[in-house]
Formats: C-alpha cells, sequence, structure tokens
C-alpha cells in the first residue's frame, strides 16, 4: 500500500444537507479507510443516497467538509445562499478519483459499451485511446459482457447495463467507488451477477462505499455497516457487531423487516 | 383552349426552374445564420440568468407572434425611415430586397428554432447528465460529447419540419420584388393570364426541394438513431 494508512481514502466531517428548510443530514461525520468496504443501510427517506452524493459533490453540503485521500473540496457555505463549488478544476479532479455507479445505470445512450468505458478516461483523463480501448476490453471480459462491446445501451438488460457501468468506472482506475443502490432498479434474477462483480471488487481491496438494500452484501461481504434513520448515523460497526448485536431500536426494526 | 396545355406547362417548369438558385440561396443563408442566432438564444434561455432569459423570451414572443410578411415589410419598407441607418455601414445591404428576405427569414426561423434546439436539449436525460459530471467532465466536455450528440437527435424531427416552412417562406420574398420561383411565377401570369399551369408548376417545384429535404434529413436520423430501440406502437402480434 503506497498511502500512509493514517490517511482516509473519504473523511466525511460535520456534513449537513438542506433542501430549503427541510434539513435531511444531521452532523454525519465517516471516515473510510483505504480498502474498506462501507455499506450505507437506512430505509427510503433516511439520507442516504443524499449522503453518497455528497462524496463527489453531486449534492453540496451546507455544512462541513469532505475531504478525498486528505484533501477537501474547496466550498463555499453561507447560510442565506445555495452552497456551491469554488474550484472546478478540483471538483474534476477529485471526481475521477472516486467514481459512481448508479441506481439507474446513467449509461451515456449514443455511444456503444467500448465507448462508454472511454469515454471519460479519453476526454477527461486524456489517455491514449488506443491503450484505453485495450483496457476497456480487458474490463468487459472481466465483467463477462465482452460480446457486447458493441451493443447500445439499450439494447443490454438491466444486469449488462450496471455491469457495463460498473467496467465504466472502473476504468478511470479510480480510488474509490460510489455505489448507489446498484441493484435496486434489476429484476430479481439480475441482481445476482451484479452482486458477484462487486463482491470481486471488495475482495481485491478497493474502498468502495455501497447504498445497498442487499443485506446479503452488507452481512457478507463489507467491512463495515452504517444504518441511518432520519439523517442521522444510528449504527456504525462491522457487520457482526451491528447485525448481531444491534444498539439501535430503529435497526433491530429494520433487519427484522428484510430477515423473512 | 385547352385546360391544361402539356407544352405550356413544360415551358413553365422550364422558367421557374431558374428561380430555384435563388430560393435555395435564400434558404441556405436564413437556415445557417438563423441556426447560429437560435443557438445563441436557446443558450440565453437556458443560461439560468434571469435577464438574458427575458431577453431571449421577449425575441421568441415578438418573432413567433407576428407574421413574417409583417416583418419582411418593417425591414424592407420601414428602415429606410431612419436616416441614421441609411448613413450606416449596414445600409448597402439594407438596402437591397435579397439581404432584407434573407434578414427577415433568419430573425424569424431563429425564433422558431430556438424553442426546439432548447425543447432537444433538455430531453437529455438527467442521470446521464449527471454521470457526465460525476466521472470528471467539465461544461464544455459535457456540452461536446454528451448533450449535443443527444440533443440534435431529438430535434432533428421538429427541425426538419422547421426547414420544410422555411423552404416556403421564401416565396414571400416575391412581394419585395425578389425574382424567385414564386415571383417568376406571378410575372409569368401577369403576361400569360393562366394561374392554374403556372401555379401548379410553381407547386410541384416546392413539393420536389422539400422531398429531397425531408429524404435527405430522413437519412441523416437513420444515421443518428443506431442506439435507439425500434418504437413499434401499433397494438398486436408486432409489438
Amino acid at each position: 500500500m503506497t498511502v500512509a494508512p493514517c490517511i482516509a481514502a473519504v473523511e466525511i466531517a460535520r456534513l449537513e444537507k438542506c433542501y430549503g428548510p427541510l434539513k435531511v443530514l444531521h452532523d454525519i461525520s465517516l471516515k473510510a479507510q483505504p480498502g474498506e468496504v462501507i455499506s450505507i443501510l437506512g430505509a427510503s427517506g433516511s439520507g442516504k443516497s443524499t449522503l453518497l452524493r455528497c462524496v463527489n459533490m453531486l449534492e453540496v453540503p451546507n455544512a462541513g467538509t469532505v475531504s478525498i485521500f486528505g484533501e477537501a473540496y474547496k466550498l463555499e457555505q453561507s447560510p442565506d445562499q445555495p452552497a456551491r463549488v469554488t474550484d472546478r478544476r478540483q471538483l474534476q479532479r477529485l471526481r475521477a478519483q472516486a467514481t459512481m455507479v448508479f441506481q439507474s445505470f446513467n449509461l451515456w445512450s449514443h455511444l456503444t459499451v467500448l465507448e462508454n468505458l472511454i469515454e471519460a478516461p479519453v476526454h477527461v483523463q486524456n489517455r491514449n485511446r488506443k491503450a484505453c480501448i485495450a483496457e476497456a476490453e480487458a474490463l468487459l471480459e472481466r465483467v463477462g459482457i465482452a460480446d457486447k462491446r458493441n451493443a447500445y445501451p439499450a439494447h443490454l438488460s438491466g444486469g449488462q447495463q450496471q455491469r457495463a457501468a460498473i467496467a465504466r468506472a472502473l476504468a478511470m482506475h479510480p480510488k474509490i467507488m460510489l455505489f448507489d443502490e446498484p441493484t435496486s432498479a434489476l429484476d430479481p434474477e439480475l441482481v445476482a451477477e451484479v452482486l458477484k462483480v462487486m463482491r470481486d471488487l471488495a475482495a481485491e481491496g478497493r474502498t468502495m462505499l455501497v447504498v445497498t438494500h442487499e443485506m446479503g452484501f452488507a452481512r457478507n461481504v463489507s467491512s463495515r455497516v452504517v444504518f441511518l434513520h432520519k439523517g442521522y448515523i444510528e449504527e456504525d460497526g462491522t457487520p457482526a457487531e451491528v447485525f448481531s448485536n444491534p444498539r439501535s431500536e430503529r435497526f433491530r426494526q429494520f433487519i427484522s423487516k428484510y430477515a423473512h | 383552349m385547352n385546360l391544361l396545355d402539356v407544352s405550356f406547362l413544360g415551358e413553365t417548369f422550364l422558367a421557374l426552374c431558374r428561380g430555384i438558385p435563388l430560393t435555395l440561396q435564400l434558404t441556405a443563408i436564413s437556415i445557417t445564420s438563423g441556426a447560429l442566432l437560435a443557438t445563441l438564444l436557446a443558450a440565453l434561455r437556458l443560461s439560468g440568468n434571469r435577464p438574458l432569459d427575458a431577453l431571449a423570451r421577449g425575441y421568441i414572443f415578438v418573432f413567433r407572434g407576428t407574421p413574417l410578411l409583417v416583418q419582411l415589410y418593417i425591414i424592407y419598407y420601414g428602415l429606410s425611415q431612419f436616416p441614421e441607418l441609411r448613413r450606416s455601414f449596414a445600409w448597402p445591404f439594407l438596402r437591397e430586397p435579397y439581404w432584407c428576405a434573407s434578414l427577415a427569414l433568419c430573425l424569424n426561423t431563429a425564433a422558431y428554432s430556438a424553442e426546439i434546439i432548447r425543447g432537444g436539449v433538455i430531453s437529455v436525460p438527467l442521470g446521464q447528465i449527471e454521470a457526465a459530471k460525476a466521472y470528471g467532465m467539465g461544461q464544455l466536455t459535457l456540452l461536446r460529447r454528451i448533450i449535443a450528440p443527444q440533443a440534435i437527435r431529438l430535434m432533428l424531427p421538429a427541425y426538419s419540419n422547421e426547414l420544410i416552412l422555411v423552404v416556403k417562406s421564401t416565396a414571400l420574398a416575391s412581394t419585395i420584388t425578389m425574382m424567385e420561383v414564386t415571383g417568376i411565377a406571378a410575372k409569368l401570369i401577369s403576361v400569360s393570364y393562366r394561374p392554374v399551369e403556372i401555379f401548379i408548376c410553381a407547386g410541384a417545384i416546392y413539393l420536389l426541394l422539400n422531398f429531397s429535404i425531408t429524404r435527405l434529413l430522413r437519412l441523416v436520423e437513420r444515421r443518428l438513431s443506431r442506439d435507439q430501440r425500434p418504437l413499434v406502437l401499433a397494438t398486436g402480434e408486432q409489438a
């Protein structure tokens, strides 16, 4: 490991997020060490997706800081104006290090699968196109859709689209991967193929923040589980700790709903 | 006298064909300059800046809400009332009916096209724009690589409508002495008093021009839509 263990991959400190008068995240602090796989659980409306979107500034927090490997996003936060990012170059650089996989895939529909994979590496990171293509082909092989390289997203199943989207995220050589309910839009029989790819990534020691409803993934794959309720962190620990001995009554109720 | 004299029809057709280059020139000039102005107007509409948005809105309101013929007359007959304008660098252009017609068509089509462009841009799925941002794309790359290619495809059907309307609108230039297809037709009628044959020929020429344009656009549309699943609206076994 080249990174000193004291620098967190993601550090969220005293973060607050409001939509108008509605406060959706209250004083959130969370540190992800390199190699950690953190599952973020919570009922819908608990703020878990918003929290994840604050890590790459798709949502700009109204208070608090977010740092990627020790570098904090430069923000302008004042009570009477919407919060905003002040340094666009830094924003783009940090975003490329923490790539996101979306619930609804969000592949670029006018590009083929292969073109989707090389788009940002070539046009954002200015890497060599040929090298990117070779690498993209290897990534597609890895997620099991090498035969779909020239297909357009609309011609793929949901599971294939999400695997392509994960390959697209990997093509950026990210230090951190953010998953926003990656299996929630999939038919039950397609969930397994996406989870398998994510399990392999976790085994490689990648830093992953995963917002999910998959209790199996949270329990068996992640190294840490965070439970959000109404914008507060209610539970934070290893899967063994939180699942066998939940401190929060709400988390107890939450897992009992999924334990049928 | 025969109602439809074939040899007269042939002669008329050939005579009217001499107006095609001018019709096409007026179309080409107004379409290209109109598209540029429309892009600017659409950018103002989408800028998120209230005064700029209001400016573009006002422009579109005026030019969509008044007849093209009125706009043409104001430019051709009206502008010469202003001595300052007659002394300005623009006068050598503005006294020519050719440039007045081009200007009126350009200003008019820009108003319609701006809304078509804006419609195309806002139809690009938000999730894809968000993905581009999340992958570190800056505004320009996002616009060039993700928004523009999709917006162009989305706006093409509406825009081909607009192109056809412009081709037909060039006929109004005949009212300010331009000898394009309709201008020549009017002149022929005044000497031959045979409006039926002459206008049938003129109509056929416009049909032919628009047929070629729709064909061309259909090719472009098909090429840009390779990523789409075929949409079948018919109910029953094909669906």
